[in-house]
């Protein structure tokens, strides 16, 4: 974990102040809406549809359970005793007073925490895969790079009025989960043939209204260039990105009129200034930067407790189908990651009450070192655990009623808050995802489709990015009524790509059925293993379509 | 023609003269200069700043300074060109508006410019701690502003993780210097 130093706390604690005084003359009426407004939402605060909304950041998805507790009590003292994790590693607290967030955010600084630069048009949270530091395919751990970009980008004196809000995430290892391709800014860690550490650098990619894939500015960036390369590449942005029009304002609608070539040859033009000037990074602070996290001391686990796990997992059934479905392969062998399911029927994606932080911050200092991951699909994981003590843990996971085996299917669905809270929303999300759930709750059955990612958005803003979904389900607005709209195709990971719509959309009663209906499709069109995604590759949407639309 | 245009540019050809001046991280005495955004002609009041064509073309007149507008792209000529300036304006037509921190902070980084540069427009208080460390060295408070505000909220950080134009160190390197 990365821990504060008195430089870090400083800043904080500073930040709590200033904004304690904006709020202060924001309440004594010195300070107008209009001007509140990017001071607040860069302090994570937005008014919403019922009440104001504080999105705090879990920087890079990293979490201590002392810091989960004080969550927790800040749910408890200030909130209704929940919160909502988001597909950008924060956490939303949905009801919080407009005058308590102040103290909360003081609360937040006691457990090195923040909510600085989570909303805005400014450099937002940095994101990061949730198996970072344990994940056997790691090429290089992404953490410390997260840390140095945190740094470098907060409270940036030039990048705190852009165009529109911008987004980095980092991706260290063979498969990509930080959906780097789908970022304003993403960016892979990999190694070149002689084994020195280079960054490819992607531009121009994100969801909401105009979704895009990123194209490759720099394939082969040295690690000691990252800092100056992504100042670069944001004084450009902010030299050239459209302010005329909040809907052409991203860095992909620049990228894309300028072309690719253009962008790079601009970016170039100013890092020629900026490189190997004072931000340049060097070994000693790359490696200071990777100090902060060490190893937890594992205990060896025997051969004999690895050989018991695998007979268990012969036996039970159930706990073969949890850990087929919640359990990692983690680096060091004799242990793994266990991702808890926050995906039920009765709470919304993604929410977490106060109880259940409590009880995984406990479960994590008992089984975990200590340590919780939060996910972009929403869950959260358990990063350290030995495989002997898996079963009870699982017991544990099960009596608290997030041991849903159910992690990369159907099931686990990613949704915004939708028209429930956000006041952005067309549409109601939360409910959608419920019905899917209860339609499709039958464990062979999800297990039949294999992997499938269904996201839901109430909004074109995309937030539970419907676009890389394998079905994504989109909240529309037609003359006051709410309307869903589908599509497949899409997908985050390595192979990205957006979702095609398959016509014209639904009510929301009918979502259900024609989810199935296109499931009913795959399973009598599929080769066998074959992928959801990969047999829509294969056969398009006209057949998915023609099933859907079909006269009864 | 409709009449908020006319309004709009009679607006246009008020020089502007606001009070509050913040200079060096203090409040200035008093503000001499007006800000004049009518591009074809000279105001009658000076010191004044003019936009940039205008200054170009009435460089003998040292009570004129060039105003740059939010879009301005800088070069190696202009920014020659600009030494010879009294000083620089730089104008802020929406505090949302944040290209002018990247002007700044080229003419001090890159061309060296060294002499003042001053913010105008909408210049908010919770604006100019970031302006200062982008180069600015005097702002131009938007009317309603409070300069009390502005002189605590100028002073409301100690720590910076970055280098700005008053800092040549970021603070990764100050970290290593005093761990060894």
């Amino acid at each position: 974990m990365y821990r504060y130093d008195i430089h870090d706390q400083t800043l904080v604690d500073e930040r709590v102040a200033q904004f304690r005084d904006q709020m202060e003359r924001y309440q004594a009426g010195r300070l107008g809406e209009e001007e509140f407004r990017p001071l607040r939402l860069q302090n994570g605060l937005y008014i919403q549809r019922h009440a104001p909304m504080l999105r705090i950041a879990i920087p890079y998805g990293m979490l201590a359970g002392h810091q989960l507790r004080a969550l927790a009590e800040i749910t408890r003292r200030y909130d209704r005793g929940y919160g909502h994790f988001t597909t950008r590693q924060n956490l939303q607290l949905n009801w919080p007073a407009l005058e308590d967030v102040p103290d909360i955010l003081a609360e937040l600084a006691k457990v090195q925490m923040h909510a600085i630069q989570t909303s805005g048009n400014c450099i937002r949270n940095t994101t990061s895969d949730q198996f970072a530091g344990i994940a056997n395919d790691e090429v290089e751990d992404p953490r410390p790079w997260c840390e140095l970009i945190r740094q470098w980008s907060t409270l940036h004196p030039e990048f705190a009025y852009l165009p529109r809000k911008f987004k980095i995430a980092v991706s260290g290892a063979a498969q990509d989960r930080a959906a780097i391709q789908v970022h304003d800014i993403g960016l892979r860690l990999w190694r070149n043939a002689d084994g020195e550490l280079r960054v490819k650098v992607l531009a121009g990619g994100g969801l909401g209204r105009t979704p895009m894939i990123g194209d490759v500015v720099r394939e082969d960036l040295p690690w000691q260039h990252l800092l100056t390369y992504l100042e670069a590449c944001v004084r450009v942005y902010n030299q050239f990105g459209r302010r005329d029009n909040k809907f052409k304002a991203r860095i992909k609608i620049l990228v894309k009129a300028l072309g690719i070539e253009e962008f790079r040859r601009r970016v170039d033009e100013e890092w020629a200034h900026l490189k190997d000037g004072p931000q340049t990074l060097n070994q000693a602070a790359v490696d200071a930067a990777k100090a902060h996290f060490p190893e937890p001391e594992r205990r060896p686990v025997a051969d004999s407790s690895v050989e018991a796990f695998d007979q268990l997992r012969r036996d039970n059934r159930s706990f073969a189908r949890f850990v087929t479905n919640n359990v990692t392969d983690h680096k060091v062998p004799g242990y793994k990651a266990v991702t808890l399911s926050l995906k039920r029927r009765e709470h919304a994606p993604g929410d977490v009450t106060a109880d259940q932080m409590d009880a995984v911050a406990d479960l994590a200092d008992r089984y975990s070192f200590g340590e919780v991951r939060v996910t972009h699909e929403q869950n959260l994981v358990l990063s350290h655990v030995p495989v002997d003590e898996l079963e009870a843990l699982w017991k544990e996971l099960d009596a608290l009623g997030m041991a849903n085996p159910t992690v990369g299917t159907l099931n686990d669905i990613i949704c915004c808050p939708g028209g429930d809270y956000c006041s952005l929303a067309n549409a109601v999300s939360i409910p959608i995802a419920q019905a899917l759930q209860e339609r499709f709750e039958d464990l062979d059955f999800l297990y039949d489709l294999g992997p499938l990612d269904l996201n839901i958005s109430g909004c074109m803003n995309a937030c539970g990015h419907h676009h890389v979904g394998h079905i994504g389900i989109l909240g529309v607005d037609k003359k006051g009524e709410e309307y869903y709209q589908v599509s497949i195709g899409g997908n985050s990971t390595d192979d990205a790509s957006l979702g095609k719509i398959l016509g014209p959309s639904f009510f929301r009663e009918d979502v259900p059925g024609v989810v199935e209906k296109v499931l009913e499709v795959y399973v009598a069109e599929r080769h066998e293993d074959e992928r959801f995604l990969d047999t829509y590759r294969r056969i398009g949407l006209k057949p998915f379509k023609e099933r859907v639309y079909a006269q009864q | 023609m409709p009449s908020n245009d006319t309004q709009a540019e009679a607006m246009e050809q008020t020089p502007v003269h606001v009070d509050h001046l913040i200079d060096n991280g203090e409040l200035a005495a008093e503000n001499a200069w007006c800000v004049s955004y009518d591009a074809q002609t000279l105001p009658e009041q000076r010191p004044a700043f003019v936009p940039l064509a205008l200054w170009q073309n009435n460089q003998a007149d040292t009570e004129l300074a060039p105003l740059l507008a939010s879009d301005t792209e800088l070069n190696a000529e202009l920014a020659s060109e600009l030494k010879a300036a009294p000083a620089v304006a730089v104008d802020f037509p929406a505090f949302t508006d944040g290209r002018g921190y990247t002007i700044a902070r080229l003419l001090r980084e890159r061309y060296g410019f060294t002499g003042e540069i001053r913010a105008v427009g909408d210049v908010l208080v919770d604006q100019l701690d970031y302006m200062r460390r982008c180069g600015f060295s005097t702002m131009a408070l938007r009317d309603d502003q409070h300069p009390e505000d502005a002189l605590r909220a100028l002073n409301a950080f100690s720590v910076r993780y970055q280098t700005d134009v008053e800092e040549r160190q970021a603070l990764f390197e100050k970290r290593l210097a005093t761990t060894h």
